[in-house]
């Protein structure tokens, strides 16, 4: 004969703990409001304020009562906890609202097959778009990839593989470069390479300073990905016989080809939103723009500045818009790092 | 043809002081090696220091060609790393530094000029650790040196096949050698990992502890590969498992290390290591009265 042992879990909050958990909640908005309607204090900041204190007080007085000290403090802290994660995503919350909510109205076809070389500031939202300005960042996001990705994991594979005498130095200016402000690399496309040669603004300026943006974020990345292969797999293949050059190229990089491949996106994702240095490098033209290496090119962030600066209320609602592109876009790079990352090896 | 030495003779019929020493003795006589395999690998006075640190001194070995030597010995006493110098691995360690000279067929492996890849092709290596290349394939992974050494062979599947055949690990993974080597289990991936060393044809094995991370089963299928493979290679294994010493090898060196630098203290027939060790340290170690 067998018992039939029903599943249960025991460690898991009871109806009780909830109904508690719960009243607590009531009981710190009620007092907020209390304390708020007695006091001088004004305004949501107060009650979100005094909800906060009241709910800490509440739930660490209880933990005092039925489990001592520790478990007072325990609970403090959870609150504090659960505060700080709430005030991260407020902001970030409150800019995704803001940006659906004014760019939707302007998120029109047109929008994707015209450009705004034959458009006014004035022109209502059906007319012109923003196809030189998406054309124009693809343009140099490809461009800066071609430039920073081969730069970048070299850089990483000799403070990973090679190891040599300037590891140390290379590694410090790497991270020291990821801090360089990105009007800083425009200048000096600006003064070292636009001003003497070119004379021109183009896309491939544009590229050049966001390669230069670029590369310490791959680097970085792609040293720490490097970093997590086990040398064992480094030992086997010199052990059969590889030159360090074979190994790393047939072993290593293989093994780390999907965090390369997060390494290579979030350098985008990095770039792709940058508008300081494409201010005074890239010319922002208001027409597509084939030739990449010569005539000014539009980018969604220049887009953007361009009609926020415009100011009437038709390429106010073009600015939103262009935000909002831009924001997907970023989203989607991100999307599919995550997914590449993710994905398990397989054939 | 199976040869059985007169020493062992001797040792089935001699009083046996220790149980380690019957389990020597149970070992089925090896056929001997069919065919000489070069002149073999001669360590003499290898010292090695990781910085200042003297792991290893005066170590001195023969290894016949077509024997299977097993290094046995406390942890920290220097077996690794030992075998490790043979191979010119040791080098990879940061700090690390040597003296002596290592011979493969008469020729010292650490001579100015040599060609060191070429060294690694001769003297292969199986790790502790199964490690699989995790990018390729199971066929990938056995052919894995020949691309990595820039080798043509004439029958690559042919290859393939005799190499796996030869580590015991045919039969399981016939039908998906397309699948990824991770997808074997520990002992089938150090199984995968000889067949890989195979593929090269070295003349010399080296196996650092292969079996420590196997289940018994495992590590019976890896016993008999490394004693079909001793008939066309010289076999060096290291190991913490005396039985398996006893089982597969024909000669055992014990290395020590009382605190300084690593020793060998007595090498012999493995019979005579089990049964009469000249050496009081090698007779407590053998027989587990060790520290």
């Amino acid at each position: 004969m067998t018992t039939t042992a029903i599943p249960s879990k025991p460690w898991e909050k009871s109806n009780k703990d909830r109904v508690r958990d719960f009243s607590f909640i009531i009981f710190a908005i009620a007092f907020s409001y209390a304390f708020v309607g007695v006091t001088e204090m004004k305004g949501k900041l107060a009650y979100a304020f005094m909800f906060f204190v009241a709910y800490a007080v509440l739930v660490s007085g209880f933990g005092f009562l039925t489990r001592g000290a520790p478990a007072a403090k325990d609970a403090f802290v959870k609150t504090l906890v659960a505060v700080g994660s709430v005030l991260t995503l407020i902001p970030i919350a409150s800019i995704v609202f803001t940006v659906v909510r004014n760019g939707l109205p302007g998120l029109k076809l047109n929008l994707f097959t015209q450009d705004m070389s034959l458009a006014a500031p004035t022109d209502p939202l059906t007319n012109g778009g923003l196809l030189h300005a998406i054309t124009g960042t693809l343009t140099l996001v490809a461009l800066a990839l071609a430039m920073s990705v081969p730069i970048g994991i070299l850089t990483a594979l000799y403070l990973t593989e090679v190891k040599g005498k300037f590891s140390g130095p290379i590694r410090f200016l790497v991270q020291a470069m990821s801090g360089v402000p990105s009007i800083v690399a425009g200048l000096f496309i600006l003064s070292a390479v636009l001003y003497p040669i070119t004379k021109n603004y183009s896309a491939l300026m544009g590229a050049m300073a966001l390669t230069i943006l670029m590369i310490p974020t791959v680097a970085r990345a792609s040293e720490e990905v490097l970093l997590l292969i086990p040398d064992d797999l480094r030992e086997a293949g010199t052990a059969l016989g590889g030159t360090q050059w074979r190994t790393v190229a047939m072993i290593v990089v293989p093994a780390a080809r999907s965090g390369l491949l997060t390494a290579v996106i979030l350098g985008i994702a990095r770039i792709a939103g940058e508008t300081a240095p494409l201010l005074l490098v890239s010319g922002g033209g208001d027409k597509v723009n084939p030739n990449p290496f010569s005539g000014s090119v539009g980018s969604l962030p220049f887009y953007v500045w361009k009609s926020f600066n415009a100011g009437t209320d038709e390429s106010l609602a073009r600015a939103w818009s262009g935000l909002l592109v831009l924001m997907i876009l970023i989203l989607i790079f991100f999307i599919a790092a995550r997914a590449l990352s993710t994905r398990k090896v397989s054939k | 043809m199976i040869q059985t030495p007169e020493s062992e003779k001797e040792m089935s019929t001699a009083a046996q002081p220790s149980s380690l020493a019957s389990v020597a003795n149970a070992k089925p006589a090896r056929t001997q090696p069919t065919q000489a395999t070069g002149t073999g690998l001669e360590a003499r006075g290898i010292h090695a220091w990781f910085g200042k640190n003297h792991v290893l001194a005066d170590v001195s070995l023969e290894f016949a060609a077509g024997s299977v030597t097993a290094l046995i010995g406390p942890s920290g006493c220097g077996k690794s790393t030992f075998i490790r110098t043979l191979n010119r691995m040791h080098e990879f360690i940061p700090g690390a530094a040597m003296a002596g000279e290592v011979l493969l067929d008469g020729k010292d492996v650490y001579a100015p000029g040599i060609d060191v890849t070429k060294i690694r092709l001769q003297v292969g290596m199986v790790f502790q650790k199964p490690n699989p290349f995790p990018s390729m394939t199971i066929g990938e992974n056995v052919l894995s040196g020949l691309k990595l050494a820039q080798l043509k062979v004439a029958d690559k599947n042919e290859l393939l096949e005799s190499c796996l055949v030869r580590a015991g690990l045919w039969n399981e993974v016939k039908d998906r050698l397309g699948a990824h080597g991770g997808s074997l289990s520990g002992g089938q991936q150090q199984r995968l990992c000889i067949a890989r060393a195979l593929a090269v044809s070295p003349e010399v094995l080296l196996m650092d502890e292969p079996c420590s991370a196997l289940d018994p089963g495992s590590t019976l299928r890896i016993e008999e590969t490394i004693r079909e493979l001793s008939d066309s290679m010289t076999i060096i294994i290291v190991t913490h498992n005396m039985q398996q010493a006893a089982r597969v090898s024909d000669y055992t060196a014990f290395f020590l290390s009382d605190g300084g630098p690593g020793e060998m203290i007595e090498v012999a027939r493995t019979s005579e290591i089990f049964s009469q060790p000249k050496d009081q340290r090698t007779e407590n170690y053998v027989t587990g009265r060790f520290g």
